[in-house]
């Protein structure tokens, strides 16, 4: 568990930062480092110059002003503990409230997790059913990239080498009901299957439904085909056996596993966990 | 007051819990220079050339070495091969020099001034390899046209062994009524101590002695590795310090190459040199666990007598050998496969094959576990053929408890027998606590809502108190298996006992100072126990196989004997009275003392300043030739081993639709005879089923068709966690053992050697309307899952 030598720099702003990204090639960003550094440890990656983005000040703040703005330092611990993302989110406190350990999520940051880009993170699932936004900063200026566009495949995201994540903003986005749930892998506890699903509700009936998957798949998305069978319905046995089998198909193209948890088995516990976040979400 | 038997807290636990205690990464030495190992990154490989140039020209790097400047160290020994068998052995070296049989083994070695350093260089080594195929799985390993990794072990084939009767098993086999065969197969497992290993080693020149701080279960018997073995030198020259040790599980036993190479470097170096492990290391160069596949045969009549158990075994034993490799599959495994039954006829045949993997040896239960898998699944199998209760079939194959000692038929424990045992009695209150009765009725509603429930037991025994040398001897252990213990009063009255075995986790601390204090009539602060130093401690074999009370604890005990039969002799001496007229007394206080019957006045306490220890310790009037102070040493070589014994029962519900196993209740009544420390009892046996459980559920090392381990660390091999287990419930019946004066059993590896068949045999109870009658560990989700699926037809689920 000893990294690579490497430089270290500690930036106060996205200015100066942007800039020690575009003077050091390959140089790499830390933010609270609980993917970065054990690979670094483990000798799995290493960089020459690490900028230490982490004590930048007005990126660790989580505003609510009709959407809902997450700095990219905020940690896990203090998205779960936020009162207005239970309010308008509470699918994302629970999701956040599930990564790793206690000691992960008072590290770990929400704009470290989408730019890692584990397939099996529970956050970034939630943030694709939400239609979050990425919002990014880079030497010619600012863009913003919605979630089901930003995760790519595999630890892979829209993001060019020279830019920086801001903040993760969430529309608002009225709806009667929402959960994430998942199936952990018992080593660890990484998402074997994570289901998000909101759901829009007219009296009884499903006036409609977002629905996205992690952890069996190669990146967090959504299901167009589970979210239309269960548009219309009224949230019965046989509807949500109709989403589950749309879901699977959905995925069929995009399934992750091992020897542990092979695809299929998966891609299974795809439909089952979709049932259970439906009726987690009040449905 | 009397302290044995009560939940006294733990000496060492301030220590422990207030971060105080020092490992050995906290130990470090002026001038010491650290080490990165460079291991092979193939399975199975000839090494042609190895170039160590740019290595040894990063600034900071001491010395770089190879396998060839390491010829003149002895190769690593291995003292337990399976008795009465040839064995064809190959163990390590501090590196290896022509070729690999598994990924991790070391080739090339950097001393640096600091550990960073020292990795820098090693990954700008050289090493051209000849990769050849490889092979993973035991059996596999013997089929024609395998890849051979020995030379000498044609068809990697170890030693073949045998224990039984082979034609009694066969002939009542053939006339039995129902015979069940299966194929089982115990997982390897990776032991996963939260302290990995290490060792520090500092050479003197002008004494040619060395000091070697490592993390050990047996610093003795390191020790006569190192200097008997391995170096050529007398014991005098090598002292052996194990500091706080953070768990072993028995992978801290065995003499590693990291602790020849760390020694024979100090002297190389002609500094001090440090190695500690990494996690990934860990999982790839220290030992693993169990690694079986068998095929068990078992035949029985309709009323459900067993008649016969025949049992053919491949034990996977890794690329080359750990120390005592080839005798946990045979003495440890073949000879327990009685079980807690009287089956008139046993069979048991092991094959020990080599594989590219990694090494293989004791852990946690070691052998027992993997027969204990055996035959407490096989004997459910025969109660699912036979559509019988499995406790009915228990009841009527049990040893009764009238029949002690009992010697398991066809001489499969070569001359030693159970010592003791109630086994209903233990069973009986099982099945109380769990409510038995009422489970089935549940049992039977959940099943018409959809809900898998299922109850699993286990009523095992064990043998603990691994010892009678001669007996060991004969079973093919190079050495002895006696334990000795020194016991003296100080001048002050205080008692420091000096034991030969070996403290990492179990409070020897806290259970030796019960005995010392209620036995002397001393107060636990007055007693303070010391081990793990090879100066100043007398002899030992060390902490495993359950046996530091059982074994450890009684040359203590013998030794108080003897001070107490001392103090009596000083104190008639002084009160002018005759040795027969003087009793050594334990007040209701607690407090000991020498007193002449019948004269109240003529009474001396033992353990103060100025009392019988104190004149013992000064010899100004001591009676004839005596000899000064209260300082006694025994050695104690037991006449057979210890059989604790108890039920466990295991409530699983399991998910129909994701194939999830969610343990409700764990029910377990153990038997370890006499307890010294309940606490400590509690202790043992929780962690032993959390480790139990999680072979059942959970752990399972992977390697891929090239020998490659998969499950290489924390993120993939799922070790037991607190919030998957349910609070267990715990029971207790005493039956004392007759095989030492303490009538104690021990109690380190109950809970791995019983809760794994209870939990699998849950799962397949959960499962049986599906005419589901086996499944192979881990059940992990998918497993169970697909089971399910196979099993259930037009819809069931």
């Amino acid at each position: 568990m000893w990294p690579a030598e490497f430089d270290y720099a500690r930036p106060s702003s996205v200015a100066e930062a942007l800039q020690l990204l575009a003077d050091n090639e390959d140089a790499k960003l830390l933010a609270g480092g609980h993917s970065l550094l054990p690979a670094m440890k483990l000798r799995l990656n290493e960089a020459p110059l690490l900028i230490d983005i982490s004590r930048i000040e007005g990126l660790g703040s989580i505003s609510n002003n009709g959407s809902l703005t997450i700095g990219a330092l905020c940690t896990h611990a203090d998205i779960a503990a936020s009162a207005d993302v239970q309010a308008s989110c509470s699918a994302l406190a629970t999701a956040t409230g599930m990564v790793g350990d206690q000691q992960v999520r008072n590290w770990g940051t929400l704009g470290g997790n989408v730019a890692h880009a584990d397939p099996a993170s529970d956050p970034p699932t939630v943030l694709v059913a939400f239609n979050a936004n990425i919002n990014i900063e880079g030497a010619s200026g600012g863009r913003s990239v919605a979630a089901a566009d930003f995760f790519i495949d595999l630890f892979t995201v829209d993001l060019e080498p020279g830019e920086i994540i801001t903040s993760i903003e969430i529309p608002a986005h009225p709806h009667e009901g929402c959960a994430y749930v998942k199936m952990p892998h018992p080593a660890s506890r990484y998402a074997v299957v994570g289901i998000c699903v909101v759901l829009h509700k007219d009296g009884d009936s499903c006036s409609g439904a977002h629905v996205a998957v992690g952890g069996a798949t190669v990146r967090a998305m959504r299901s167009p085909g589970a979210e239309a069978a269960l548009r219309g319905s009224s949230l019965d046995d046989a509807a949500l056996d109709a989403a589950a089998a749309a879901l699977k198909d959905d995925i069929a193209n995009d399934l992750i596993g091992d020897m542990s948890f092979p695809e299929a088995y998966r891609q299974e516990m795809a439909g089952v966990y979709l049932k259970r976040a439906v009726r987690a979400a009040g449905g | 007051m009397a302290v044995v038997g009560k939940a006294v807290k733990r000496k060492e636990d301030p220590r422990l819990i207030t971060g105080e205690a020092r490992y050995l990464e906290d130990i470090n030495i002026p001038g010491m220079t650290h080490i990165a190992i460079l291991r092979s990154p193939h399975a199975h490989a000839n090494i042609v050339s190895i170039n160590t140039e740019a290595a040894a020209a990063v600034p900071g790097v001491v010395g770089v070495y190879t396998g060839q400047d390491f010829m003149d160290v002895n190769p690593l020994p291995c003292p337990w091969p399976a008795g009465g068998v040839e064995n064809n052995l190959n163990t390590p070296r501090a590196l290896e020099v022509e070729k690999v049989t598994h990924v991790g083994a070391g080739v090339a070695v950097v001393v640096a001034e600091d550990r960073a350093t020292a990795q820098d260089a090693v990954e700008l080594i050289d090493v051209e390899w000849e990769v050849l195929p490889a092979v993973t799985d035991a059996e596999e390993a013997t089929f024609e046209g395998a890849p051979q990794l020995h030379e000498n072990a044609p068809n990697n084939v170890c030693m073949e062994w045998d224990c039984g009767d082979q034609e009694g098993a066969d002939a009542a086999l053939a006339s039995s009524d129902v015979v069940v065969k299966q194929r089982l197969r115990n997982q390897r497992l990776i032991p996963t101590p939260m302290e990995t290993r290490g060792c520090i080693a500092q050479h003197e020149p002008v004494n040619g002695e060395y000091t070697i701080w490592m993390t050990s279960q047996a610093p003795h018997v390191h020790r006569l590795l190192f200097t008997a073995f391995i170096f050529g030198v007398p014991e005098n020259k090598v002292r052996v310090i194990s500091p706080q040790i953070g768990g072993g599980f028995g992978a801290k036993i065995f003499m590693y190459p990291e602790y020849v190479l760390t020694t024979a470097l100090s002297k190389k170096v002609g500094r001090p040199v440090k190695w500690v492990e990494t996690r990934s290391e860990n999982y790839i160069a220290t030992t693993h666990g169990r690694d079986h596949v068998t095929d068990v045969e078992v035949g029985a009549n309709r009323d459900g007598t067993i008649t016969a158990l025949k049992v053919k075994t491949f034990a996977n034993l890794g690329g080359i050998l750990s120390t005592v490799a080839p005798g946990i599959p045979t003495t440890l495994y073949g000879r327990m496969l009685s079980g807690a039954y009287q089956f008139p006829n046993i069979y048991c045949h092991v094959t020990g094959v080599y594989t590219n993997t990694g090494m293989v040896d004791a852990y946690r239960g070691a052998g027992r576990p993997e027969a204990t898998y055996v035959v407490e699944r096989a004997v459910d199998l025969v109660a699912s053929e036979l559509s019988m209760d499995p406790v009915e079939v228990r009841r009527k194959n049990f040893v009764p408890s009238d029949a002690f000692p009992f010697e398991p038929n066809n001489n499969l424990l070569n001359g030693l027998s159970y010592d003791s045992g109630d086994y209903d009695k233990a069973l009986d209150m099982a099945l109380e606590m769990t409510g038995y009765e009422d489970f089935r009725a549940e049992q039977a509603a959940a099943r018409a809502e959809g809900r898998y429930l299922g109850i699993g037991f286990s009523t095992y025994i064990e043998i603990c108190g691994i010892a009678p040398s001669a007996w060991m001897f004969g079973e093919g252990w190079g050495a002895a298996l006696w334990e000795s213990a020194n016991v003296r009063m100080h001048i002050t009255g205080d008692v420091v006992v000096t034991t030969g075995s070996q403290s990492h986790g179990q409070g020897h601390e806290t259970s030796v100072a019960q005995l010392v204090a209620d036995e002397l009539g001393v107060s636990m602060d007055q007693v303070h126990v010391q081990h793990s130093d090879t100066l100043g401690t007398p002899f030992g074999y060390g902490t495993y196989g359950s046996r530091s009370t059982a074994v450890g604890g009684v040359a203590v005990w013998r030794s108080l004997q003897r001070i107490k039969e001392k103090a009596r002799a000083i104190a008639a001496h002084e009160f002018e009275a005759d040795i027969e007229d003087v009793e050594y007394v334990v007040n209701e206080e607690g407090v000991g003392s020498v007193q002449v019957k019948g004269a109240p006045d003529k009474s001396k306490v033992v353990g103060e300043f100025m009392g019988i220890a104190t004149s013992a310790a000064g010899g100004w009037s001591l009676p004839g030739d005596m000899e000064p102070f209260l300082d006694e040493t025994s050695y104690y070589d037991p006449p057979d081993c210890t059989y604790p014994f108890g039920t466990h029962i295991c409530i699983v519900e399991v998910d129909a639709e994701t194939g999830n196993v969610d343990i409700k209740r764990y029910i377990a009544v153990d038997d370890v005879g006499k307890v010294i420390n309940p606490m400590i009892v509690d202790g043992q046996v929780h962690g032993g089923i959390a480790q139990g459980v999680a072979q059942a559920l959970w752990e399972g090392a992977q390697y891929d068709e090239n020998g490659q381990l998969v499950s290489g660390s924390l993120m993939d091999y799922a070790i037991p966690r607190a919030d998957l287990l349910p609070s267990f419930e715990l029971g207790r019946t005493e039956t004392p053992t007759p095989n030492n004066p303490l009538g104690v059993k021990g109690a380190g590896e109950t809970g791995t050697i019983a809760a794994t068949p209870a939990v699998v045999n849950a799962v397949v109870d959960a499962l049986s309307h599906l005419d589901v009658r086996h499944i192979d560990m881990p059940l992990t989700p998918s497993r169970v899952w697909e089971t399910i699926k196979s099993h259930s037809n037009g819809g069931n689920s």
